[in-house]
């Protein structure tokens, strides 16, 4: 048994939030540079350049890579040899999103009500996920995520006759539906399985995952690739202006499910697709 | 190739831009999103007075990070258009004639741009950084208690935007995928 203080949850939490959102993670960097250099539509080429100096600015300068700074996605995987102590774990979450959102300069961008409105003026709640793993550590994952994209997503309860061809329909439909509003080049995030709410949780570990990984069983790592081709395919291109990057990453996370059921969920993420972990 | 043009948006200048024109834009815009474009439409139905003068005015959807110390503005750029399509016909009604976001727009909305010589340009969604650097003054002005949502003045010089829809209705985003799914 290990005792960990939740106030190492909260500073680590603040300082997740701030890095995440100044400093794209590596794999999109690579993404978007190897798009880029494929990439043989004028105008398209001429936006990828400006999205790649805007992350170049905000990693020189410290500043926010986009002025979405998101709903703090917070996951959570603790070991279940470890003893929480000093006070209530989600509360600690909350301090660190606080702390983060006011001491990096981020958009305070959470509403406290769906339907009244009303913001919270601190950017808190996190959206807290929470996982019992092996183990005696804690693995801290934060990822802002943007609304013009989650807004965009979509989920859909298929009959197990829709087979394989029915979930590729449905990606492509997500993403000629999404347009040009979500910012692409987008990362799509593709759950399929489980439950209906299960389905929507694994699109967005989807967009968790680095972009250039692919899923560890060759059936869906190839159906990743295939579907990530098609996308390019469809045209939209950088901010919807037209050419081949529509999409830089496609991420697919699975589940098992009833017999009688299929859930698919489409997570879209743009370009700024954040994530930064530490293990305590 | 790149064309300079200096707001105000007046029907001469804005009769002259098409859709797929990239342009660097130098002058004042003002900046509203969901809530401040709300209150300012409520203020109308009521017959009241905009904070802002509406003629020939451009309006940026955006909500920036705030300013960190020595900053102008924080990370500036565009949120989803869309979502001001209940309220930009009647901004256009009253003199606004330029519009700067990212995404599609409603056909009432580019029917509203036919009849009043309005331009919808697109800056880049998820430049923030990028776009921050053109803006050179920012005042806040009204709806201060909405936070990012409250409404600036900007002086921005040299911003790069594209033409998305021009006042004759033509769309960069139907044209332009086509222009390049037809080369293929």
């Amino acid at each position: 048994m290990r005792e960990i203080n939740v106030s190492q949850i909260t500073d680590v939490v603040e300082r997740l939030c701030i890095e995440a959102n100044t400093h794209l993670p590596s794999d999109v960097k690579c993404a978007i540079k190897d798009c880029r250099a494929c990439e043989d539509w004028d105008i398209a080429k001429g936006v990828l350049d400006n999205i790649i100096t805007n992350f170049e600015i905000a990693d020189s300068e410290n500043v926010p890579i986009c002025q979405d700074t998101g709903m703090a996605c917070v996951f959570l995987e603790i070991g279940q040899d470890v003893h929480l102590v000093g006070g209530n774990l989600a509360e600690a979450v909350d301090e660190g999103v606080r702390r983060g959102y006011t001491n990096g300069y981020l958009r305070k961008s959470v509403v406290g009500d769906p339907v009244r409105r009303g913001n919270t003026g601190d950017n808190t709640p996190a959206m807290l996920y929470t996982e019992i793993v092996p183990g005696e550590e804690i693995k801290v994952t934060v990822g802002p995520k943007g609304f013009g994209s989650e807004n965009m997503s979509q989920i859909r309860m298929f009959k197990p006759s829709a087979g394989l061809q029915g979930i590729k329909d449905f990606i492509l439909e997500v993403v000629e539906t999404a347009g040009p509003n979500p910012c692409p080049p987008m990362v799509i995030g593709v759950g399929i399985g489980g439950t209906f709410d299960k389905s929507a949780l694994l699109a967005k570990k989807a967009l968790m995952r680095p972009i250039d990984s692919e899923n560890p069983d060759p059936f869906y790592a190839d159906l990743e690739k295939e579907m990530l081709e098609k996308v390019n395919e469809l045209g939209i291109g950088p901010q919807g202006f037209g050419g081949k990057t529509t999409a830089i990453g496609l991420n697919i996370e699975t589940l098992p499910t009833h017999i009688a059921g299929m859930p698919c969920a489409v997570n879209i993420n743009c370009h700024v697709t954040r994530h930064k972990s530490e293990v305590i | 190739m790149e064309r300079r043009i200096t707001l105000p948006l007046t029907e001469e200048l804005a009769k002259t831009l098409k859709a797929g024109d990239s342009v660097l834009v130098t002058g004042t815009i003002y900046t509203s999103r969901d809530a401040g474009h709300k209150r300012m439409c409520e203020a109308l139905a009521r017959g009241e007075e905009l904070p802002i003068d509406p003629k020939d005015a451009t309006i940026y959807y955006v909500g920036p990070t705030p300013a960190k110390p020595g900053q102008v503005i924080g990370s500036a750029g565009p949120t989803t258009s869309g979502r001001m399509d209940a309220y930009a016909p009647t901004m256009m009604s009253v003199g606004a004639r330029g519009m700067i976001g990212k995404g599609a727009r409603l056909p009432e909305v580019v029917d509203a741009m036919k009849k009043y010589s309005g331009v919808y340009f697109g800056a880049i969604g998820g430049a923030g950084a990028l776009l921050a650097k053109c803006i050179k003054k920012a005042e806040l002005i009204a709806y201060e208690d909405l936070g990012a949502e409250a409404l600036r003045k900007l002086y921005v010089e040299d911003m790069p935007l594209v033409v998305i829809i021009d006042s004759e209705g033509n769309n960069l985003y139907e044209s332009g995928r086509a222009a390049y799914l037809a080369q293929k």
